[in-house]
């Protein structure tokens, strides 16, 4: 059966407590291959809606098409799984729609930044309130390993046997040209970070961008090793944290301090409990340093993870002009019928001619 | 100095007048696309409708926005045909051509009849404005009109001269001269100025002395009329006025048929409508009708592309709203996967192709119905779906509150053609009483115990539409095959073999509920029967009416659905000896129909120029068959 809570016979309120991950989760057997980092991911999702607390009835996850677009069959709520690169555009619909739902939409780097690049990035700039999460593995793994518009230039691919030749997309960059106002990043595997990304996201009125390095155990495997391994990951990221200095390393002995004048970073090594006056502080309201923090990257900088610009504004919904929710009656539809000029031809003759 | 009789010929050349005092008339407003023509149009229009006539306008303006000035691709033009009930095209031929400057005579007299009437700016052929156009000489005064009633008169002199005391510059008194011309022709048709006077008031409302100078030229080209005794035609003046339906009517383009259709099947259901479409012309005339009425409770959204548009339009179906997207041949074709995605999932959506001659840019302003095979077949995979066509402005009208019942009822998607004629043409309109429009059912009573997504009504075959926010019914759809019944990802090979026979099947269902094919017009059994669709009902309808009545076994049927075809047609077929398919592309239909009814003996009347066929050709091919 396609109903998969019986024991949300009686429906969840919005004060949510009582929900769990189990309660998101569809009796539909996972199919990605064995060591994917999709499901991770889906984990994270699932504890993030229980403790979000909206009522299955309320949540809609969009798809594309892609491994990640296989989302929608796993989790209980409404789901639609669309076609290649069109999810932003058909969630904008059911947005436009129902503006309460809690509306996700799932896409990897293919359907995101390739065939759906158009929507991805109008569905930013609109602000539409939607959770865009994007898992990343940096190469089309459904149609069997051929390069993505994400994959590093070189890699040999069954479509670029001799190396790609192209410059990968840096998604987050691209998201704040596009107008987001919620960028963040995170990779599959960080459990104790990626759920609280996930939560800021969901939580942000409009569009949140959320790009998840994931592995692809078959087609790219290892390709954010750095960010994923444990013992890797605290030198070679910077987890962000609004207000904090933006400090990083197993030992937390570097810094990130910003050059405002050339607008690019550099690590400043902190001082052993000593201040840390020119490591500088996250302001994730900062568009100039979230687009600095963007292109942040190995070898010399650290991959920033987490909420790398958070700046509201007006959704979709309330810049729209129109009356949500209304219905044209037929009072209203006899006057517009009549609307202009009209003329009246009696029983007995045509109207009058001068 | 205008007394010799005009020759009085029928406007529809081909066809019989059943009386010299009787008949319609054509006339044809031609100048500059800054002359203001399309605004002199719109008032001879609402005029002619005031005074009880029937009528038929076509707009013909230039694709380029803004052309430079005096040049032939920069001509624009207004044709209206008025008179009695019998009026359905625009006219073939033109009686009364009034041409504001040389180019808009050169690209425009070839419509003019022999012997009919034109009216010219003689100050607008002067040197270079004749270059302009292209003209060695002065038409005016080279003998080359002599097949013609000619009128050169001075207008912009004469407008100036009425306009200038009224307090505005030389150049706001010249441009009045288009409100000139409109005088002479209403004084020639007997028409009232109030109307016209009115509407400058209002317009002008914040420059009086525009609306004053436009009043006193307009004023003047009626009193030029009266005073210089211009005699009229004489057929022209005893055109009669209408006797329609008692009722009150309103002028309706076929632009204004699908959007007040669209707003009309939002309230006969309930639903609140979502219009997503991407500009494209003339498609985008629908967007702009809708848009206005955001504060009455619709729903538009101007999207990234036409792929956006149609897959928005599906999320909002998704969500329970009535999702339309609207498009012409172009974006019809990007909206194809889509289409696919829709009849998958089998969720309700309008798709309305405004369709203009192609391929790819084509002629974007002008008419053709050649996108019929990519309604009919255009998606991959076996995809079938709902297939309409609307005959007319009006006739949209009624087509698209069709379609929304079609595919709300059915759970499908269903398109909706029209094209660039029908769009823009225009025809009196009898407002349909709104209390008595039938309402357009809403399932949304689904019992969550035992709900499966694509169980589906034994009747319709529809599946239940439990939208995102119903308690208990959360399910996934999606593209990928679905086992019936559950909705779940389903590669069996039987299970597909169902579905695909469901998808098949819904469209039976639809075709039983359809009121069965008949002939409208002529004679019910005989030589030859013409078979059309779309806007070519006009043209067709009265070709077989003169036909039928100069004896001639000829009939006329017009389908409006045309997937699926109605219940009937193979017996009507049987009763005629020929059957002739008209169409606006090389023979789509006649192709169509020739493989399923393999018995019956097809002809293809077509034409493929941008241009609506003419009642003569029409009357000239079935003649043709009927000797």
């Amino acid at each position: 059966m396609n109903v998969m809570n019986p024991d949300l016979a009686a429906p969840a309120t919005d004060a949510g407590p009582q929900l769990t991950a189990r309660d998101f989760t569809t009796d539909q057997e996972v199919r990605w291959c064995p060591g994917c980092g999709d499901y991770a991911i889906l984990k994270a999702v699932r504890g993030v809606l229980a403790e979000a607390g909206r009522r299955p009835d309320d949540v809609v996850f969009i798809s594309g098409i892609g491994c990640a677009a296989r989302f929608p069959y796993y989790l209980a709520s409404y789901g639609f799984h669309t076609i290649h690169g069109r999810a932003p555009a058909v969630a904008t619909g059911v947005k436009m729609a129902n503006p309460d739902l809690d509306v996700w939409v799932v896409g990897g780097d293919g359907d995101f930044l390739s065939i759906g690049g158009n929507h991805l990035m109008h569905a930013l700039r609109r602000n539409v309130d939607l959770n865009l999460i994007m898992p990343n593995n940096a190469v089309y793994g459904l149609t069997k390993g051929q390069y993505s518009p994400a994959s590093a230039t070189g890699m040999r691919s069954p479509s670029s046997p001799g190396g790609s030749v192209e410059a990968p997309v840096n998604a987050a960059l691209l998201a704040l040209g596009a107008g987001a106002r919620f960028i963040a990043r995170s990779a599959d595997t960080l459990q104790d970070h990626l759920p609280g990304v996930l939560k800021a996201a969901q939580a942000h009125r409009g569009a949140s961008f959320v790009e998840i390095l994931q592995n692809c155990v078959v087609f790219n495997d290892g390709a954010f090793e750095a960010v994923r391994d444990k013992g890797l990951t605290a030198d070679r990221t910077l987890r962000l944290e609004h207000g904090q200095p933006m400090i990083f390393g197993k030992d937390r002995d570097k810094g990130i301090a910003i050059d405002w004048q050339t607008g690019t970073a550099r690590v400043v090594p902190v001082g052993d409990g000593g201040p840390v006056y020119d490591v500088t502080v996250h302001d994730q309201t900062n568009l100039a340093l979230a687009t600095i923090l963007a292109r942040m990257d190995a070898p010399d900088l650290p991959l920033a993870l987490g909420v790398l610009y958070h700046a509201p504004a007006d959704d979709f919904t309330a810049q729209r002009a129109d009356a949500p929710g209304r219905v044209i009656d037929r009072a209203t539809l006899a006057g517009l019928l009549a609307a202009g000029k009209t003329w009246t031809v009696g029983e007995a003759a045509a109207g009058t001619q001068t | 100095m205008l007394d010799q009789p005009i020759a009085l010929e029928s406007s529809d050349s081909g066809h019989s007048e059943s009386g010299p005092s009787q008949g319609p008339a054509v006339v044809r407003f031609a100048g500059d696309s800054g002359d203001g023509i399309q605004t002199l149009g719109s008032e001879f229009t609402k005029s002619s409708a005031l005074s009880g006539h029937g009528f038929m306008t076509f707009p013909d303006f230039p694709a380029e926005i803004r052309a430079p000035a005096g040049t032939t691709f920069g001509v624009s033009a207004f044709q209206i045909q008025i008179g009695g009930d019998r009026v359905k095209t625009h006219g073939d031929t033109v009686d009364v051509l009034v041409a504001l400057n040389p180019a808009a005579l050169k690209t425009n007299l070839a419509a003019l009849r022999p012997g009919g009437l034109l009216i010219a700016d003689r100050d607008a052929f002067a040197k270079r404005g004749l270059e302009k156009a292209g003209y060695a000489a002065n038409p005016l005064e080279d003998g080359s009109l002599d097949g013609y009633r000619l009128e050169a008169i001075e207008i912009s002199r004469l407008t100036r001269e009425a306009a200038l005391p009224q307090g505005v510059t030389k150049k706001e008194a010249e441009t009045a001269r288009n409100f000139w011309a409109l005088g002479l022709v209403y004084w020639m048709f007997s028409q009232d100025r109030a109307p016209t006077a009115a509407w400058l008031t209002s317009k002008f409302a914040k420059r009086p002395e525009i609306a004053a100078a436009n009043t006193a030229a307009l004023d003047a080209g009626h009193t030029y009329g009266d005073v210089t005794d211009m005699a009229p035609p004489p057929r022209l003046r005893a055109v009669t006025p209408s006797s329609p339906r008692p009722g009150t009517y309103r002028t309706l383009t076929g632009i204004d048929g699908m959007v007040l259709g669209l707003a009309a099947a939002s309230a006969l259901s309930g639903l609140r409508l979502h219009y997503c479409s991407y500009p494209i012309t003339p498609a985008s005339a629908i967007l702009h009708g809708l848009a206005k009425l955001g504060g009455e409770g619709v729903a538009t959204f101007q999207a990234e592309d036409e792929i956006a548009a149609a897959t928005a339009a599906i999320g909002a179906s998704f969500a329970g709203g009535l999702g339309v997207t609207g498009t012409s041949g172009p974006g019809m074709a990007l909206k194809a996967e889509a289409l696919g995605l829709a009849t998958a999932a089998e969720l309700p959506l309008i798709v309305i192709d405004v369709q203009r001659a192609g391929p790819s840019t084509g002629m974007p302003t002008k008419v053709e119905q050649a996108d019929l095979n990519l309604a009919l077949h255009g998606r991959h995979g076996e995809a079938p779906l709902p297939v309409f066509a609307a005959a007319g402005p009006g006739d949209s009208f009624d087509t698209v509150i069709e379609a929304a019942r079609t595919a709300v009822t059915y759970m499908t998607p269903v398109i909706v053609l029209s094209d660039a004629y029908t769009a823009n043409a225009a025809e009196p309109w009898r407002l349909p009483d709104v209390a008595t429009l039938a309402g357009i059912a809403v399932d949304r009573d689904i019992d969550a115990d035992g709900f499966h997504p694509f169980r589906r009504d034994p009747e319709s075959l529809a599946r239940p539409w439990a939208v995102p926010g119903m308690t208990g019914l959360a399910h996934r759809l999606g593209g990928i095959e679905r086992s019936s019944g559950s909705g779940h990802i389903s590669y069996d090979p039987d299970n597909h073999q169902e579905m695909t026979d469901l998808r098949a099947a819904k469209l039976d269902r639809i075709r039983a509920a359809l009121p069965p094919a008949k002939v409208s017009t002529g004679t019910d059994a005989g030589r030859v029967l013409a078979l059309g669709w779309g806007s070519t009902q006009g043209a067709l309808k009265t070709a077989v009416e003169d036909l039928a009545a100069e004896g001639h076994a000829v009939g006329h049927l017009h389908l409006r659905h045309l997937s699926p075809l109605p219940r009937g047609l193979a017996e009507i077929f049987a009763l005629y000896d020929e059957v002739v398919v008209a169409e606006l592309n090389s023979g789509q239909l006649r192709t169509h129909l020739q493989g399923l009814f393999p018995q019956v003996s097809f002809r293809g009347l077509t034409k493929v120029t941008g241009q609506p066929f003419t009642v003569a050709e029409i009357d000239a091919a079935l003649r043709e068959d009927l000797s």
